[in-house]
């Protein structure tokens, strides 16, 4: 029971098992200690180990869990577990060979880890959680598309996908050109990948070029055209009198070849007179699921020694990270250019979403906000049917499904690059970060749960789950940038250069204890303690009353003009003999 | 015309408008000033100096100079040593190759000062609290038959170890660090990466740029200097042994070495005073050559013995300071101007080779013979280079000073067995005694006539598959307890914390600079606020409120002033204070390696092809 005092269950949460157990730490050896599992997690401390040894592990974030060694093995804890996270650890138990001692803790975490195999719910459904802000109300997509400016004359809602007719892998609330009748868009449909049309994700204030977004047109081997869906690209280039309207292809463009094998392709020069095709380079998702793997293997448990620069790029992560923020960049740049563009990939729920959705957080300062990203999260990933189930493989016991990929991790690393080289240009900070990616694997609450809006519909998600918002919400400081400047109309361009690019070490190697885990940054930490000194001397000076013959803000505002003088523009002072 | 400058900036000029004559003289102008022999005489600080009269400013008063006896007994009190202090030759009367002044192991006598023109003669660097204490000296190379300097170093090696505890640990950096002409091998290789005059040719090597950085083996070069410098750190704070590191000039890797180790050690060489005393210390009295690492005088015959020493010490020191930023008080800033000042010839830090040299030149260049020698700035007077507004740049808004009252309660009584106490006991089982130098001696008789003296010795690098484990380990002991910025500081060595040195090397390239972004940008909210506070203090103190003493900590320096309060009217890029930002295109960078990337997975026989078809994905660019 003394367990429980450290860990302190959620509403909800069930104990299930007990158990003494070897951890096989890679960092600290074999930790004699208890385990305990509930139908939420994985809990262990040492028993021995000072200071103890603790590990807190939601069932979610289990992928894979084997038996490792007999019941006849020979050495020194060869008998026991092995359990593969999909947050970049592995686990490694070992138990008493005697008894059979792990068939029950094996089967309860087979079962507990892998739920919708076992025909059991998961977990954010049995949650009992209560939070002070409800976190399903942070994006309503009618106000969001208002707050952009829309409809307008150009661009007009349709309710045509209200029952998951047109597309049921689309939200039900769209935009389209306002020239587009309801049966052009179900023409369309019919020459798109699994329906899924040319609708507007955002649109430029000043400008009006939009960023449309859709799946691949089902061209096929005989390289057929649709007049319908022709007609209806051009429709969205007129709507702000774009010359030429930009398609980007983020796929390379051998692989949108290939696709024409399997009815798919691109827009030829010929059918499509008025727009350009610009194909993006960005691999698919069996490539990413297998750069992360390599990734993995020289991260955990110990960091590659030799050479580790060369492993790195061998990897190719950062590559790819690379490669998805120039395509964000290069679509930004036409939008602040005044062009429309549409993007697509194959079937537009993965690359296309990490182009979109990067490009708007380099365009609108809104989606930099705490809750505007989360708006955007809810409105490019979530209702446009990134197929989290699948991707994430929630619940599910299939651990080398070809469906699984590290697409959302991969965004929200790109996330992470363009705040380390803006730190003062984000409201949220590392944190929220960390913890969004923790709860895309843990099934703690909703939010990431299910491929599509119809399918959460069908299964009630939004009334018997919880947000991550409503966690995120209630307490909004932990996840404040305390650097944050707000800039509205400011584009942001990262500088897509490996020169820039840097492994995310305190995610993809937080286990690692050399990894030294600071609560705050020193620079944060500094920051914090003058914001607190300024405030105690302001208030000082208040007290003694002194504020009227010395108004400080005056004061301080013209302290010293801010003159950016370059050693280097001195330095030739020097030159010129004196 | 293209320029590569040391600073690695890279300038293009077109001669196409000017005549052919004039073209020739600009560009024989520059290459005979830049690139051709010529004597020390001819170099910039002559002529500079000679037409230049500035006061001497109190940079006395500042920067310990270790250009006096007493500034070495000085040195020695605060660190609590207790050695012999040489001041017999103060005009080179004992040897023009031995420093003006050093310290020396109070055992060693007279004429053994002068025996192998100062060779093994063990120099003290400095003294741990426990009494132990760094020397470095220069190697004596030896000659089978002879047996006297073996003997000689066996007493200098006595004289050491009877310092403190009859300990004594040797290293030879020659066996353990790259040599000097690799480290410039290493360097040149480098640099190149970043001499870039083409958005092209950037983007191009960008996909390999891991690849590339790791095959020169430069961060490699950093990484072996500190954890060199961290394997004599652990013997010095956790055994207590005395410590003589020895190459063979005894004026480079030992420089680089002995001045980290006090970096790690002692906070004081950790602000910017402090730092200054310390390049003085190890460098410039310890007798670096300066001139012929650098050959500021493009001799042919001294192009073997050019390397960039100077910079791979401050490239490590920026290592530290990029992991353990409040622990420095000066800047990243200070530090890449630091390195550029190294090739402006006019500062006499940098261009002599050691004290008896720079005495001669200062004196036999004197317009006024019968006076003082020729004054030349050293390179710490920066108003030379910059005004006021500019050297506050070099401050770090992170440092804080250490509380007062905190540091004399810890000053009376600082024993460092509670010090290894706090350290998990598992961590440290004291090693077998491996450095008492009876049992030592006793080896060195019997395995006498071996290559190198040194390789008798048990040093660090002797049992090298423990020593990593046992660096490490150590790391780990030191990690796991409360980060004191004001105590002992080591560096992570592991892959991804050795990093490249962005603002020196990346500042001159545009296509790499973040508008509005970069360190600098949360830096400078920093400054501001600090300034703010500051501001604030000084209205409370003209209102007469004395501040209770608990806040006398927390107040920040006085000094730092907010100079990079860049309110959002400026937008600062990465690479300020070095480029700013004015004329700028506001348009991003757009890799066009795309392209490349594509060739390189299979497609090179579309080559032609695509650069015939004119549209497509050349309009990225």
């Amino acid at each position: 029971m003394e367990l429980l005092a450290d860990c302190s269950l959620l509403p909800g949460e069930e104990r299930i098992i007990d158990k003494d157990i070897i951890y096989i730490c890679p960092f600290s050896g074999a930790l004699k200690g208890k385990v305990f599992i509930t139908n939420y997690r994985l809990y262990f401390k040492s028993a021995d180990a000072d200071p103890a040894v603790t590990l807190d592990v939601p069932l979610g974030a289990i992928g894979r869990v084997e038996k490792m060694g007999g019941a006849s093995s020979r050495g020194e804890n060869s008998y026991g577990l092995d359990i593969t996270c999909k947050d970049m650890r592995n686990l490694r138990f070992a138990l008493k060979q005697e008894g059979h001692s792990r068939r029950d803790i094996f089967d309860i975490l087979f079962k507990y880890a892998f739920p919708l195999s076992h025909g059991l719910l998961l977990f954010a459904y049995l949650s009992q959680e209560k939070f002070e802000e409800n976190g399903w109300s942070v994006y309503k997509p009618m106000e969001e598309f208002r707050r952009q400016g829309l409809p307008n004359d150009k661009w007009r809602v349709t309710f045509i996908n209200a029952n998951y007719e047109l597309c049921d892998t689309y939200p039900t609330i769209l935009v389209v050109p306002f020239k587009a009748t309801e049966e052009d868009l179900r023409k369309v449909c019919t020459f798109r990948s699994r329906g899924r049309i040319p609708v507007l994700s955002w649109i430029h204030r000043e400008n009006q070029a939009v960023i449309c977004r859709c799946s691949q047109p089902l061209v096929g081997m005989s390289g057929k055209r649709n007049k319908d869906d022709e007609r209806y690209l051009d429709l969205i280039r007129e709507a702000n009198g774009t010359a030429k309207l930009t398609i980007y292809d983020a796929r390379p463009s051998v692989n949108a070849v290939a696709n024409k094998a399997t009815g798919g392709g691109y827009e030829g020069d010929d059918a499509y007179q008025n727009a350009e095709l610009v194909f993006l380079d960005i691999h698919n998702i069996h490539v990413m699921r297998e750069s992360l793997k390599k990734l993995k293997d020289i991260v955990y448990p110990n960091v590659e020694e030799s050479h580790w620069l060369s492993s790195l790029e061998s990897t190719h992560w950062l590559e790819h990270i690379k490669l998805v923020i120039s395509g964000a960049i290069q679509v930004a740049d036409k939008i602040s250019g005044g062009n429309s563009v549409v993007v697509h990939c194959s079937d537009g729920w993965d690359r296309t979403a990490q182009l979109t959705s990067l490009a708007m957080l380099m365009l609108d300062s809104h989606y930099r906000t705490l809750r505007g990203f989360q708006v955007l999260l809810e409105k490019e990933w979530i209702s446009f049917g990134h197929k989290f189930a699948n991707r994430i493989g929630h619940g599910d016991k299939n651990h080398a499904d070809q469906d699984r990929s590290p697409i959302f991790v991969q965004f929200i690393d790109c996330v992470w690059q363009m705040t380390k080289q803006f730190p003062t240009a984000f409201e949220f900070n590392e944190r929220l970060l960390v913890t969004i990616l923790d709860h895309l694997f843990s099934c703690r609450f909703g939010t990431f749960l299910f491929n599509c809006e119809s399918a959460r519909d069908t299964n009630e998600l939004r009334s018997k789950t919880v947000s991550l918002w409503s966690l995120v919400n209630s307490d909004l400081s932990f996840y404040q940038n305390p650097f944050y400047t707000p800039e509205s109309n400011r584009v942001l361009y990262p500088v897509a250069s490996m020169r820039h690019l840097e492994l995310w070490v305190t995610y993809y190697i937080r286990w690692n204890p050399r990894i030294r885990q600071q609560q705050q940054s020193p620079v944060e930490q500094r920051y914090i303690e003058l914001l607190a000194l300024r405030d105690e001397y302001l208030k000082k000076l208040e007290e003694l009353q002194l504020s009227d013959s010395s108004p400080n803000s005056s004061h301080l505002s013209n302290s010293s003009t801010p003159n950016a003088t370059s050693p280097t523009q001195h330095i030739t002072h020097l030159h010129t003999p004196f | 015309m293209i320029i590569h400058c040391k600073d690695l900036r890279v300038f293009q000029f077109s001669l196409s408008f000017s005549k052919e004559e004039d073209a020739k003289k600009i560009f024989q102008g520059i290459v005979h000033h830049c690139l051709e022999p010529k004597s020390l005489r001819c170099l910039f600080a002559f002529s500079y100096c000679e037409n230049t009269s500035y006061p001497e400013v109190q940079r006395k008063k500042q920067t310990v100079m270790f250009d006096s006896v007493e500034d070495w007994i000085q040195d020695m009190k605060r660190t609590k040593g207790n050695c012999r202090v040489v001041s017999e030759n103060s005009n080179f009367e004992l040897s023009p190759k031995l420093p003006q002044f050093f310290i020396v192991p109070s055992n060693v006598s007279d004429e053994d000062l002068t025996k192998y023109q100062g060779k093994g003669l063990p120099m003290w660097c400095w003294s741990h609290h426990s009494g132990c204490a760094l020397f470095k000296t220069a190697s004596i190379p030896l000659v089978q038959e002879d047996n006297v300097p073996q003997t000689y170093m066996e007493k200098m090696l006595t004289a050491v170890a009877h310092n403190h505890l009859y300990s004594v640990k040797t290293e030879d950096l020659s066996d353990t660090l790259p040599a000097v002409q690799d480290i410039l091998l290493s360097y040149n290789k480098f640099k190149q990466f970043f001499l870039i005059d083409n958005t092209t040719e950037f983007w191009m090597s960008d996909m390999k740029w891991f690849s590339s950085l790791d095959n020169c083996g430069w961060l490699d070069i950093i990484r072996q200097c500190l954890q060199k410098a961290v394997e004599v750190v652990e013997c010095l704070e956790k055994e207590n042994t005395n410590v003589l590191i020895m190459e063979e000039g005894g004026s480079d890797l030992c420089c680089v070495v002995s001045s980290l180790v006090q970096l790690m050690l002692d906070p004081y060489y950790r602000t910017l005073l402090g730092f200054q005393s310390l390049v003085q210390k190890e460098w410039v009295a310890g007798g670096h050559a300066f001139l012929d690492r650098s050959n500021h005088l493009h001799l042919k015959d001294k192009a073997e013995s050019q390397s960039p020493v100077f910079l791979l010490f401050l490239e490590c020191v920026w290592q530290l300071q990029q992991q353990h930023g409040p622990a420095f008080q000066f800047s990243e800033t200070y530090l890449t101007v630091l390195s550029d000042s190294v090739h402006v010839p006019v500062f006499t830090t940098f261009l002599f080779n050691n004290d008896s040299h720079r005495d001669n030149i200062l004196r036999a260049e004197s317009p006024h013979t019968q006076r003082s020698p020729l004054n030349c700035p050293t390179v710490w007077d920066w108003s030379v280079q910059f005004d006021c507004k500019a050297q506050d740049l070099f401050t770090n808004p992170l440092y804080s000073e250490k509380p007062k009252q905190d540091t004399s309660v810890r000053k009376s009584y600082r024993p460092k067995h509670l010090r290894q106490l706090s350290l998990p006991s598992s961590a440290f089982k004291t090693p077998p005694k491996k450095g008492f130098f009876k049992d030592e001696a006793d080896n060195l008789k019997k395995i006498l006539g071996v290559k190198r003296l040194s390789r008798w010795m048990l040093s660090p690098s002797s049992e090298s598959p423990q020593t990593s484990s046992s660096v490490r380990e150590f790391y780990e002991a030191w990690q796991t307890k409360p980060l004191d910025y004001h105590g002992l500081l080591l560096p992570c060595l592991d892959g991804p914390s050795i990093r490249v040195w962005m603002q020196r090397y990346l500042r001159w390239i545009h296509d790499v600079q973040i508008l509005g972004g970069g360190p600098v940008a949360m830096l400078s909210k920093v400054s501001e606020i600090l300034g703010e506070v500051q501001e604030l203090q000084r209205q409370l103190d003209r209102h007469g409120c004395t501040l209770t003493s608990n806040h006398k900590g927390a107040r920040p320096r006085a000094k730092t002033a907010s100079v990079i309060a860049a309110r959002s009217s400026v937008r600062l890029s990465s690479s300020f204070p070095f480029v700013t930002s004015r004329n700028w295109l506001f348009k991003p960078a757009i890799p066009t390696s795309l392209l490349q990337s594509l060739m390189v997975t299979g497609m090179a026989g579309n080559l032609a092809d695509r650069e015939d078809d004119g549209g497509g994905p050349e309009s990225l660019v």
